[in-house]
């Protein structure tokens, strides 16, 4: 039952996926990205991870997409004119096949190893998952934390400069 | 039962679609929306591999990359409006100043 359901969410994720680069209007390719976001959310939720899901949605499908179609309805965006050039099609198309066809190989010979932690699913049920993200996230990665802040910082800063017209 | 691998093959499935989109579209905006979902799809492999190995350390990744997505949204877009008002168009065929 769980592994059908995950092959009908999958599919959603590629079909909208693969809307997201066919479409001609750029708000159709936002609609089908926004669609593809909550299929992964449901995978994280498959995954025991409720709150990165939750942030998923906030965050992508509600900051970040809510951002982009700002902009498409700012600029005021049309159809594309489909005008696309043979050799980039043929040669993107077989670099993307490659880059597929090379993670599938190594997903399919290769074997997950690494150093296992010691947080289960049960441990995530019972402590929950947001107490187990906030201990990790401001002890063992505070300073990525705070340089992440820099970061969001100097690109607020950024985004303003370059949209005023004169600084 | 679902597998890690069953979840790294859909990522890689996106991924390769987000490749193409990048590398085929010629509307500035539509090629950002692939990348993000390029970066959707390395954090779904980050999540089922810190799934997998039970261990934290992935999902903070995974929060490292979208804080780099919104900061890598919100220059990006300011970077075409600013392209839009000297071209009045996104068309990355246009951005050809540096073109030999």
């Amino acid at each position: 039952m769980e592994i059908l359901f995950f092959y009908l969410v999958a599919l959603v994720a590629v079909v909208s996926g693969f809307l997201v680069i066919r479409c001609q209007s750029p708000v159709n390719s936002a609609l089908g990205l926004v669609n593809t976001f909550f299929c992964l959310a449901i995978f994280y939720v498959m995954l025991h991870a409720p709150f990165m899901a939750a942030i998923q949605v906030m965050v992508y499908a509600g900051a970040i997409m809510v951002l982009i179609l700002f902009v498409i309805m700012l600029l005021n965006l049309g159809t594309e004119a489909r005008k696309s050039y043979l050799h980039g099609i043929v040669w993107s198309g077989l670099a993307s096949l490659a880059v597929l066809f090379n993670v599938i190989y190594f997903i399919k010979r290769g074997r997950v190893t690494g150093a296992e932690g010691d947080i289960t699913d049960f441990t995530v049920q019972s402590v929950g998952h947001v107490e187990l993200i906030g201990k990790t996230m401001f002890t063992e990665f505070l300073l990525p934390f705070e340089i992440a802040s820099i970061l969001l910082l100097v690109a607020i800063v950024g985004a303003v400069v370059l949209a005023k017209k004169e600084v | 039962m679902i597998s890690v691998y069953h979840y790294m093959s859909v990522s890689a499935i996106l991924f390769a679609m987000g490749t193409y989109g990048v590398l085929t579209r010629r509307n500035a905006i539509v090629i950002f929306m692939c990348i993000e979902l390029m970066l959707n799809s390395v954090n779904l492999t980050f999540i089922a591999l810190s799934n997998h190995l039970q261990s934290m350390d992935g999902q903070i990744f995974v929060f490292f990359v979208m804080t780099v997505a919104a900061a890598e949204a919100a220059v990006g877009l300011a970077l075409m409006i600013a392209f839009y008002r000297n071209r009045e168009s996104i068309d990355v065929d246009n951005i050809n100043l540096m073109k030999l």
